[in-house]
């Protein structure tokens, strides 16, 4: 039976840390993820974990301590934002190749340069190739489900590998919203207990994790640590589709809104995904056949999924069986990629579109940098541009052009 | 504790916790100071080992061999402190919920790059929260896995590839850090400094205490590089010796706050003495070069001078 709740996307992640009672937890404070080792604080003193408490002094501390903990076995769990995942990026790829499902809570924040609190993807976009399962939550309800899910992807025996569970700084972390929260018994039975085979410490087998690995090894190692990525898609799948079924709220790799018909489409992750539904919904009352996809998961890419789903050929987490009605597609990154033509995630959606969604006209958008509102009216704008572009030549469509920057 | 019964004889004897057929060099100090450290663990006690990235780590543990008969992990260069802090979190989680009974003993290795430099925030952090564990700086004074830079522990002078010397440089040009100094200003329960002299007592007892004392404690142990000091490979002991006899590398420890001076020569021998016997300090005994060997002699009466003023000798 779900709760009625209003908290905060931190609240809600606190929330399920609560339930989940993680054996370890290391965490240095870093707007706007700070609240979340404050919960873990006020949660230990009032004795409602038992959860050993870390408290670093930086988060390649943390990330390193988690490594060391989950090493030793047990479940750890970290969360950080901007700098301090920056910081993380070394030791992310360690927890990755030592095959250690760490939990970690982002909560995304621009990296600095110039030093800025708000929103932006660009903390775990650059961590993007690091090994670790990234999931996107749109709202804090979606926070607190994906944390949820989060230990029982990760620790799947054919997966094995850590999981970055994302909402965006202030606008999901801050924001109060109404949420579905469950009793803890029932996340608890939902979320299980966590048996490794192999750790530290295991009084029958001493174990050496973190070798120095030499050319006839590595390769293979990496190519195992690929092929858990892989299985990641179908656990992610079936984790999901038990969550559905113990407590009713349905997740795929990506959610699909009004795009049965829809003729044009912006793709993006996080919070502006709500904005860009009121703005479809608008559209759609104006007889504009606009539709949204939503990237809940980007690793493992879901590549066959989405390019199904846009252009219209059934596929796993996609529709079944419609037409290809898509004429264009703006796809929406709240990062710079600096390559000079555009962000990460408009090259890897085009790159899965390639040779099977030809005709799509597609353009990048870069939006929302340091914490700059996207509005209703910049979608709606937005799709007049996706409309125009039909008309088009692929070749006239810019690569990329930025939404909401001022001019001059 | 009750020393009396230390043989070296018996602890000798003690089967090996790192194993024969590692890569590293003959006559390096980093195995003699792991195997000396390893002997003063009670042999029903069990372990885990963290390296900080070293020589020590690429060569006992290149995959998919070990020469470590305890559980080990090794994560990256700057950070083994707070690795080891998480293994001991797991613990203590373990333990508290009843799903261990072994005694586990958490020892961490680290060359001076790893401690006195880029680990050392997290080593500070990880002895300020008091993490029950051991940290052993294997002291060598250069970044020897590289090639022989100089770190903040490089002594002043000394010839390193990245303080190199020629007619415009005499070499490394600052003080040594005084590390051990430094983390016995964590008021923690046990920081020792010891190197390897005559039947090895010192050291043993040394890494025994820190191993049984509850909570965080640190071993500074000089442990020499024959490729980067230059010196012939049956030298080592020779070389610890010099160190303890000019006062270089003096043995002490600081027990809940109060320095104990472990051992006072009965005639301190001139630094020169410890000096000639390393390649990496040539150029010093070039006439011309009188007044820095001075100036080290100058420092080094200086920091003993002090030391035994901490320690309330005399």
């Amino acid at each position: 039976m779900s709760n009625r709740g209003r908290m905060s996307g931190n609240e809600a992640v606190a929330l399920a840390i609560r339930q989940i009672d993680p054996d370890v937890i290391a965490a240095f404070p870093i707007t706007p993820s700070t609240e979340i080792p404050q919960f873990v604080s006020r949660f230990k003193a009032d004795g409602l974990i038992t959860t050993e408490f870390i408290t670093v002094e930086s988060e390649h501390s943390a990330m390193s301590a988690c490594i060391g903990a989950e090493a030793s076995g047990v479940r750890a769990m970290t969360a950080t934002s901007s700098a301090g995942m920056a910081l993380m990026y070394e030791v992310l790829y360690v927890a990755a190749s030592d095959r250690l499902p760490i939990v970690l809570a982002a909560v995304n924040r621009a990296l600095t340069g110039p030093i800025n609190i708000n929103a932006e993807h660009s903390d775990s976009m650059g961590a993007r190739d690091s090994g670790w399962i990234q999931i996107y939550s749109e709202n804090a309800q979606e926070a607190y489900d994906n944390m949820l899910m989060a230990h029982r992807i990760g620790e799947h025996p054919d997966v094995m590998l850590p999981v970055m569970i994302c909402q965006d700084g202030f606008i999901t972390s801050h924001a109060i919203e109404n949420i579905l929260t469950e009793d803890d018994a029932p996340v608890r039975a939902f979320v299980g207990t966590y048996e490794p085979e192999h750790h530290l410490l295991d009084p029958e087998t001493s174990v050496a994790i973190g070798p120095y690995g030499v050319s006839p090894y590595v390769f293979e190692l990496k190519r195992a640590q690929a092929y858990a990525m892989e299985c990641a898609r179908d656990v992610i799948i079936d984790v999901a589709k038990d969550f559905e079924k113990t407590f009713g709220r349905s997740y795929g790799f990506f959610e699909e809104y009004r795009m049965d018909d829809a003729e044009f489409a912006v793709l993006l992750m996080g919070s502006a995904a709500g904005t860009g539904k009121v703005a479809v919904d608008r559209l759609r009352g104006r007889g504009v056949k606009a539709g949204l996809v939503k990237l809940r998961t980007f690793r493992p890419f879901p590549a066959d999924a989405l390019a199904a789903a846009l252009s219209g050929r059934s596929g796993r987490g996609g529709r079944d069986g419609r037409g290809g009605t898509l004429k264009s597609l703006a796809i929406m990154d709240r990062s710079e990629g600096f390559s000079g033509f555009g962000g990460p995630l408009g090259a890897e959606v085009r790159a899965a579109l390639y040779g099977r969604a030809d005709g799509l006209k597609t353009i990048n958008i870069i939006y929302g940098l340091g914490g700059r509102d996207v509005r209703v009216e910049d979608f709606e704008d937005l799709y007049t541009e996706l409309d125009a572009m039909q008309g088009m030549e692929a070749r006239d469509i810019p690569y990329v052009r930025s939404l909401g920057q001022r001019e001059g | 504790m009750a020393y009396n019964a230390y043989s070296l004889k018996e602890v000798a004897n003690k089967p090996e916790r790192l194993a024969a057929g590692h890569r590293m060099c003959a006559g390096c100090g980093s195995t003699v100071a792991v195997r000396a450290v390893m002997r003063a663990l009670r042999p029903e006690d069990k372990a885990v080992v963290t390296l900080a990235t070293s020589c020590l780590e690429v060569s006992t543990m290149t995959y998919p061999y070990t020469s470590w008969e305890d559980s080990y992990i090794h994560t990256a260069f700057e950070n083994a402190a707070a690795t080891t802090s998480g293994v001991a979190a797991g613990y203590a989680a373990k333990k508290k919920k009843g799903k261990l009974g072994e005694t586990y003993k958490f020892i961490t290795f680290g060359g001076d790059g790893g401690t006195y430099d880029i680990g050392f925030q997290s080593l500070s952090g990880a002895m300020e929260r008091g993490t029950d564990m051991v940290y052993v700086c294997y002291d060598n004074e250069a970044y020897m896995n590289t090639g022989i830079q100089r770190s903040s522990s490089t002594p002043m002078y000394a010839d390193t590839t990245t303080s190199a010397v020629g007619p415009d440089s005499d070499g490394k040009p600052q003080y040594k850090k005084d590390l051990t100094a430094i983390m016995a200003a964590h008021r923690i329960p046990y920081v020792a400094q010891t190197t390897f002299i005559g039947n090895f007592k010192d050291l043993h007892q040394k890494a025994e205490t820190a191993i049984y004392t509850e909570g965080p404690a640190f071993l500074n142990v000089m442990a020499p590089c024959p490729r980067g000091w230059r010196y012939a490979e049956k030298d080592l002991m020779d070389i610890c010796k010099a160190a303890v006899e000019t006062c270089v590398w003096p043995l002490f420890e600081v027990v809940d706050g109060e320095w104990v001076l472990n051992y006072e020569p009965k005639n301190k021998l001139p630094v020169t003495e410890y000096l000639r016997l390393q390649g990496r300090f040539k150029h010093l005994f070039k006439p011309e070069n009188a007044a820095l060997l001075d100036r080290i002699q100058d420092d080094v009466d200086h920091r003993w001078e002090e030391l035994k003023t901490r320690a309330g000798a005399l």
